[in-house]
């Protein structure tokens, strides 16, 4: 493989500690390595320029069936969005649900080179895993959901963590899963017979057993296991005013939890889009941050991690496994809706959405998003998502990342709001002053999100023997900027390394890359009972076989597999 | 006011997707630029004087732009397509979505038309000296916007899935409908002169509708209130009023909740 030396450019490195100096990179045979390694490397000049590992994505929704639900439903994302194919670029579609292809090229455009799926039904693995295999470019992952399966809830309500465990080994090799992913625990089972579940301790009806014992029950199954990521939670009581509380007794549950893995991760509980969970009121009328009482509890529990679900203002399609929020926001903007129960996994919903500044309740969650990040004291532990597409596109990263570095840009949002004193009464973020460099935004995009996922030996930084992704941007930190300079420069990544393959040279998209397919391969001690569990309810009550359900050959035709031994 | 006259001289073996026939791409152009725009048949780009002989020259802006188009235009879409000032006349008749996401200016067709004109449009004024096809005035598939500003006048038939989620705006039909008129409409006006079919203001939450003639099948959704003399278009006369879709929801303004209101003529 061809060797490369990115030359003179500004380094940030957080998990080497390099603040922006200048420092080369050399990439050998799809690996980082010392410059004195390369013999004869193709030389690219980074004078002047932002250099930084790939991005990585902890927590987006980019490929399955709710998301082929959404570009089914909405024709009119595509209707002004489409760019025929050119050169090595094949066709692209489609703005807050974009195609696979246009889905790579974007995250590609950004300097990002690993996603994870957060959200797999299992039964819609084979789906999902074929949108993935289409989208070029990006190593991805995907989290199966766990916290309204049938099988954890049985095995649960009895405590029984290690038959929990084996379900989920058994769950991530026959889906080839990347994680254990809850979504509103217990409440989309809930919601099959049009009921929810608001706080950790509502049960579950005909299950008899509470949120708080799935949150609990498979934190601790997670850790049985030793997996690369912990537990990737969406509480319950989503995106409802006064939610804050629910959000916290969630976190709490994951107190006296110790991490066990020899992947390097410290969390047992990753928390996404807090944002949504962070809300203080009773109403709609008096909604307020909690962001303050949300970041306190982070900043002071080094047991979890968490990400942004940052609202970007746009015209959006919203879409998760939790069935009666979506309900609950049709109802609201009585746009189109779309709901599907899963058999005995989970549940899902799609609405479109349109987040306007002339809104008050939106411009107070675009506060809220900025106040998680801006409050954070640790950013190795707070990170940088939209819950795309469900409070923006992923395309809008560079303008998360302009908002968090500039006050000025954000005053600029604040004056362009209808409700500006409004949402600076409900809100804390008028009030902070604080611009995160690219140290910080180099943790929260890629360093941390590695490190929480279990990843930090292949991504997150450039440090020898790391896979060679790295990113080289048209932005000199060392100069005054304007703030729109930011959201221009890291939308559009001036050099693009994939495992040491060009991807992007001078802006110009050059390879569709080779990419691979994230999963966990977990050895657990034989368990008769879970297989039998396995057999009897695949034959009394799924749709399909178990010959039909497991995912397998051709639709992983370049995997990656990390392998966990949790026989002891 | 300058005029660039476009006289189809070869037709498309396909349909032919021309959206630069309209006075904004126009603007500021001399006639050998003006041939030298792109047009689409499938996947293959074309040059527009392949297809269009082109004289005269257009106006410095889109306002100050007239075009007029000849010949038989029943395989070119998008005529006037996002305009949003100008005049355009089309000679003849066009196919789909004639001022689509129309914001201003004028499009006079002596012809008719076919499916999707004025899909989402926002302003400015459709003439139709001819027929119009389905979906006049309507959103675009998948879409919940549809006409929102500007007024559509037919002189001949409409067919049908006429004001589909119209939220503003005015139609006037000169002849008969076919069925689904303002399905899911949040507000504009929809008069018609003629005769219309089954399923007139089906999930209609706000707005008008107006029929002077015959209505085949009510909606189940729509209640008789009373009858009302008032002046429609320069017609005085009595009709009687309906209010629904009573299977909806509708919001209240000064405690009084807001219906759709669909007013039928009432004939001696």
């Amino acid at each position: 493989m061809a060797e490369y030396l990115i030359k003179n450019g500004f380094v940030f490195d957080p998990v080497q500690g390099i603040k922006g100096d200048k420092t080369d990179v050399a990439i050998k045979d799809g690996k980082f390595v010392e410059t004195t390694a390369v013999k004869n490397p193709k030389v690219i000049d980074a004078t002047g320029k932002t250099v930084m590992a790939g991005g990585v994505d902890i927590h987006a929704h980019v490929a399955g069936a709710k998301v082929n639900v959404g570009r089914s439903f909405r024709p009119e994302d595509k209707l002004f969005g489409f760019k025929a194919g050119r050169g090595i670029e094949r066709m692209q579609g489609g703005f807050s649900v974009p195609t696979t292809i246009k889905t790579g090229y974007d995250y590609a455009r950004m300097g990002y080179t690993t996603v994870m799926e957060a959200a797999m039904p299992p039964l819609y693995a084979r789906h999902t895993h074929e949108e993935m295999r289409d989208t070029p470019i990006l190593d991805q992952g995907a989290y199966p959901v766990f916290g309204n399966n049938w099988f954890v809830l049985e095995y649960l309500k009895n405590h029984e963590i290690e038959n929990t465990a084996a379900y989920i080994a058994w769950l991530l090799r026959a889906t080839k899963g990347y994680a254990v992913k809850v979504v509103n625990p217990g409440g989309t089972e809930a919601w099959a017979w049009g009921l929810n579940c608001e706080n950790v301790h509502d049960p579950v009806p005909y299950f008899d057993i509470t949120p708080a014992q799935i949150i609990k029950g498979l934190i601790e199954a997670n850790e049985y296991l030793g997996l690369p990521h912990s537990m990737h939670m969406h509480a319950n009581n989503l995106g409802n005013p006064g939610n804050y509380t629910t959000t916290l007794d969630s976190f709490k549950l994951s107190e006296g939890i110790k991490p066990n893995n020899k992947f390097g991760r410290e969390q047992v509980m990753h928390h996404t889009h807090v944002q949504f969970h962070s809300y203080g009121g009773d109403s709609w009328a008096n909604v307020e941050s909690k962001a303050k009482e949300i970041m306190d509890y982070v900043n002071s529990h080094d047991n979890m991690t968490i990400d942004m679900g940052q609202v970007t203002l746009d015209e959006t399609t919203t879409m998760t496994a939790d069935g009666p929020f979506e309900h609950h926001l049709t109802e609201l903007n009585h746009l189109k809706w779309a709901n599907v129960d899963v058999e005995l996994e989970t549940g899902s919903g799609v609405v479109p959405y349109v987040y306007s500044p002339d809104i008050k309740v939106c411009a107070i969650q675009w506060a809220i998003g900025l106040e998680l990040a801006l409050l954070a004291t640790d950013s190795m532990r707070v990170f940088l998502t939209t819950d795309h597409p469900n409070a923006g596109p992923f395309i809008r990263y560079p303008r998360v990342m302009k908002w968090l570095m500039s006050q000025e840009s954000r005053d600029q949002q604040f004056d362009a709001f209808k409700h500006k004193d409004k949402v600076i009464d409900a809100t804390n973020l008028a009030g902070i002053d604080r611009e995160l460099d690219l140290y910080e935004i180099a943790q929260m995009t890629r360093a941390g999100p590695a490190k929480s996922l279990g990843l930090a030996h292949m991504y997150g930084s450039l440090a020898p023997g790391l896979e060679a992704d790295v990113a080289v941007y048209d932005f000199n930190p060392n100069e005054p900027y304007a703030p729109d300079t930011i959201e221009t420069a890291f939308s559009n990544a001036r050099h693009l390394f994939k495992t040491g393959v060009q991807i992007i040279n001078d802006r110009e998209i050059v390879s569709n890359g080779n990419k691979r397919t994230l999963w966990v391969n977990t050895k657990v001690n034989e368990n008769a009972q879970v297989m039998r569990d396995v057999k009897e309810k695949f034959l009394r009550y799924y749709t399909v076989t178990l010959n039909n359900y497991e995912v397998s050959g051709h639709y992983l035709p370049n995997p990656y597999v990390i392998e966990v031994d949790a026989t002891q | 006011m300058e005029t660039v006259t476009l006289t189809i001289k070869d037709q498309p073996g396909l349909y032919l997707e021309a959206d630069t026939i309209s006075p904004d791409a126009l603007a500021g152009k001399k006639a050998e630029e003006i041939a030298g725009l792109p047009v689409y048949i499938g996947k293959e780009e074309h040059r527009l004087g392949d297809f269009f002989d082109v004289s005269g020259r257009a106006g410095a802006t889109a306002a100050e732009t007239k075009i007029v188009v000849g010949g038989d235009l029943s395989r070119v879409k998008y005529i006037g397509m996002k305009m949003t000032g100008g005049e355009v006349v089309v000679n003849g008749n066009a196919d789909m979505y004639v001022g689509a996401w129309m914001q201003g200016g004028k499009i006079t067709v002596n012809g008719n038309v076919d499916a999707f004109a004025g899909t989402g449009m926002k302003g400015g004024e459709l003439i139709v000296k001819g027929n119009a096809g389905n979906y006049l005035g309507a959103a675009y598939r998948g879409d919940w916007r549809g006409m929102s500003g500007g007024k559509i006048t037919v002189t001949g038939n409409a067919g049908s899935d006429l004001g589909t989620f119209m939220t503003g705006g005015e139609i006037v039909i000169g002849g008969d409908v076919d069925v689904h008129v303002a399905t899911h409409a949040e507000g504009g006006k929809i008069i018609v002169k003629g005769n219309a079919k089954s399923r007139v203001g089906g999930q209609m939450v706000e707005g008008e509708i107006y029929v002077f003639g015959s209505i085949d099948l009510m909606m189940p959704g729509f209640a008789y209130r009373e009858d009302v003399d008032i002046e429609v278009d320069g017609t005085k006369g009595r009709f009687a009023l309906y209010e629904g879709d009573l299977g909806e929801r509708h919001r209240k303004r000064k405690g009084q909740m807001i219906y759709g209101k669909l007013y039928q003529q009432i004939r001696a």
